[in-house]
């Protein structure tokens, strides 16, 4: 066990290296362009670009500036934005973090039990108005944009239909913390939720449901069912515990890439400052310290959920705790 | 269970009666099973023989209540204990599956929930007809897995499927259905995926179950080695119908059907010399739509002729030695009195135009000193006592 997790924590940080490696190559070193008017900003003047040059080394061989790069990343933590008159970009994401990561695990909370439900219900009823009702809605969850349906949902919530006894408790947009005012962090954030896990929702319980359909047919369903056990039971205990494999992995991928950042078009539109909206100012601005810095963290939350993914299989699956 | 208590004539634990199945499919009907008649005694084994697609599997699936495809018909009749199981509704039919009737599945590597342990399994199954403890449950779980001859119970319970090799999960799976004590248990292929070491364990442990435990069992298999080994009884079926019923012994002594016949042939013979090649049953067994109107196995038989085209050949039973000229005739002319007879007299039936017409094939030849060599007679060598080959030629029937 000591020896696998050690393993993987090699892994880790293998994997780590090497997509900080592609990002600083991507920005710092493709020929043609020099990162150092790129960091400086637009119009700077040359003792500014003196100044730059000198901090990164860029007038120093490429490994020696993919080190300094990394040293005032996470050692240092001084890496600096010049865009943003000098503001400090590490404790700017230290910032964010926190506001997405209340977004998404709480969009993630409502499309897990939801997408549960959806699913299994359906699977349950195959073949019924129920069922295609259901998986019909889940499409339409699926197909609708999130930014369109998070405008719209500000358009009725907050100003067409915000006087009205039913949104009159909605908040202005933007995020308060939960330390201050749980009750206000939980108001600013329900509706951003419901957006956010909308299409999850929908793309989950689809899967849920052909995942159980196709296990209906397996021979240990048939046993249960041979058993005499109820058919509530066979479908919850064996069939939805042994989707419960397919449907972590998948979960695992998706809430990783939506706290790297990946809820960026929700936070924009709802005006929470997270790290999506973070990144999104950032390449608008090409500000290159708070991309390379964006990334980074997008990278190590991605690699860190896949990590717990793989330590949650070892609970879920007992045919993994063997293979290792 | 009444171990006792066998009465001269016991009431059958499932007699079933024209059990038809059918499947829709494009707006038809595809018969899968057809007028499968049997009945099971108590702690009778009773072997299910056909090739694949033969709906041997349909059947027991049947019985158990597990079809649920949208749209099957499922005709007939099946007495289990005089409960009807056709039809049966699915609240009754849960408390039955397991309890009283319980299955054992082909392949035992994916018959078990892969995330749970084996004790679980069986625990669960327990636990869900009778009112026990976790405690009591898992003890009784162990003391099955002992009977059962899986070293180390207690840990073996603690263990995921995966973990035990095919041999053991298939022990597993015989202790998991044994678990309440049904009076029968279907056994569907239960040794196919198993090598043969293990195949023949399973089966000496399947066979002293009905000593141990008084339940008759459903075999079901494709291997007539199997059959031979294990079961009292033997139904060949073929192509969705019945072929041949009988006593096993008299079954492979001498078949009275073609098919049973051309089965029994391709078994390698163990001892005389080898033969160039084996003989084979020349084609495929239609595909249900397309079964023809007479006997299915027509068009593969060597005997086939006018008759057996006509409509399936009913079954009849299989006459024995001295009365199968009178048979012959008894068939055409003033049949319902001695065949009221024969039938007192033979538990064999071949659904064959050929016992009716007095042709009749070669019994086959067991051991080689019990043959007598007369040229080519077409007399079914069977008489009241038992088994008389009165005929031996070079070889099997040619087929």
């Amino acid at each position: 066990m000591m020896i696998a997790l050690l393993r993987r924590l090699g892994q880790t940080v293998f994997v780590l290296f090497g997509i900080s490696a592609l990002v600083f190559l991507v920005f710092f070193a493709t020929p043609g362009a020099d990162p150092t008017a790129r960091i400086a900003g637009r119009n700077a003047s040359p003792q500014t670009m003196e100044k730059v040059r000198q901090e990164y080394g860029f007038d120093r061989p490429l490994p020696v500036q993919y080190a300094t790069m990394m040293k005032k990343l996470f050692i240092t933590q001084d890496l600096a934005s010049y865009v943003d008159r000098g503001e400090l970009v590490v404790p700017e994401i230290a910032r964010a973090a926190p506001v997405t990561v209340s977004l998404v695990c709480g969009a993630a909370v409502i499309w897990v039990v939801l997408s549960i439900a959806m699913g299994t219900l359906a699977a349950a009823l195959k073949g019924t108005w129920t069922d295609r009702s259901l998986m019909m809605l889940g499409l339409v969850g699926i197909s609708m944009p999130v930014f369109w349906l998070g405008q719209v949902a500000n358009l009725i919530t907050q100003s067409r239909y915000h006087d009205t006894w039913l949104f009159s408790w909605v908040p202005g947009l933007g995020y308060v913390p939960l330390t201050e005012n749980p009750w206000g962090w939980f108001k600013a954030l329900v509706i951003p939720w419901i957006v956010l896990a909308v299409m999850f929702i929908g793309i989950y319980s689809r899967v849920l449901r052909a995942d159980l359909v196709a296990l209906s047919g397996e021979d240990f369903m048939r046993t249960a069912r041979a058993k005499g056990l109820s058919p509530t039971r066979i479908l919850l205990r064996h069939g939805l515990r042994t989707s419960m494999i397919t449907f972590v992995s998948l979960f695992g991928l998706d809430f990783a890439q939506l706290v790297g950042g990946g809820a960026l078009l929700t936070e924009v539109v709802f005006g929470l400052p997270g790290v999506g909206r973070l990144t999104y100012q950032a390449l608008t601005n090409l500000d290159l310290p708070l991309i390379m810095a964006t990334v980074m963290y997008s990278a190590v939350f991605v690699v860190l959920a896949n990590a717990v993914v793989d330590v949650l299989y070892l609970f879920l699956d007992p045919r993994v705790r063997d293979a290792r | 269970m009444p171990a006792e208590t066998i009465p001269m004539l016991p009431a059958p634990l499932l007699e079933v009666r024209d059990l038809c199945v059918s499947f829709p499919s494009r707006g038809r009907m595809i018969p899968i099973v057809e007028h499968v008649s049997f009945t099971l005694g108590e702690r009778d084994i009773l072997g299910l023989v056909g090739e694949s697609g033969s709906g041997k599997s349909v059947t027991a699936m049947a019985l158990m209540g597990l079809i649920d495809s949208p749209g099957v018909q499922i005709t007939g009749s099946a007495l289990f204990r005089g409960q009807e199981l056709v039809g049966l509704a699915q609240k009754q039919l849960l408390r039955l599956r397991g309890s009283e009737i319980a299955m054992i599945f082909q392949d035992p590597m994916t018959a078990f929930t892969p995330v749970y342990t084996i004790g679980w399994q069986i625990d669960e199954q327990i636990r869900a007809h009778e009112r026990l403890s976790r405690k009591q449950a898992r003890a009784r779980t162990v003391e099955l897995l002992a009977d059962m001859g899986v070293p180390d119970p207690a840990r073996t319970a603690d263990r995921y499927p995966h973990q035990l090799s095919g041999g053991l999960r298939q022990r597993a799976m015989i202790a998991m259905a044994l678990s309440c004590n049904p009076s029968l248990l279907i056994a569907d292929e239960p040794t196919t995926a198993l090598d043969v070491t293990v195949q023949a364990q399973i089966l000496d442990l399947i066979r002293s179950l009905r000593s141990t435990y008084g339940s008759s069992v459903l075999l079901i298999t494709h291997d007539m080695g199997v059959v031979a080994e294990t079961c009292d009884t033997t139904l060949v079926l073929y192509s969705g119908r019945v072929a041949e019923t009988g006593p096993t012994d008299a079954l492979f002594a001498h078949p009275g059907h073609p098919y049973t016949a051309a089965l029994l042939a391709s078994i390698p013979p163990l001892d005389g010399p080898r033969p160039h090649r084996l003989p084979a049953i020349a084609g495929a067994p239609p595909a249900p739509l397309e079964r023809p109107a007479g006997c299915a196995f027509a068009p593969r038989c060597s005997y086939a002729h006018e008759t057996c085209r006509d409509a399936p050949p009913p079954l009849v039973p299989l006459v024995p030695a001295g009365q199968a000229g009178q048979a012959g005739q008894a068939g055409q002319n003033t049949g319902a009195q001695s065949a009221a007879n024969i039938q007192q007299q033979s538990a064999q039936f071949a659904a064959c135009v050929l016992p009716a017409e007095g042709t009749l094939l070669l019994p086959r030849l067991l051991e080689a000193d019990t043959a007598m060599s007369s040229p080519g007679g077409i007399i079914l060598g069977l008489s009241d006592q038992g088994i008389q080959p009165m005929l031996s030629s070079a070889g099997e029937p040619p087929l």
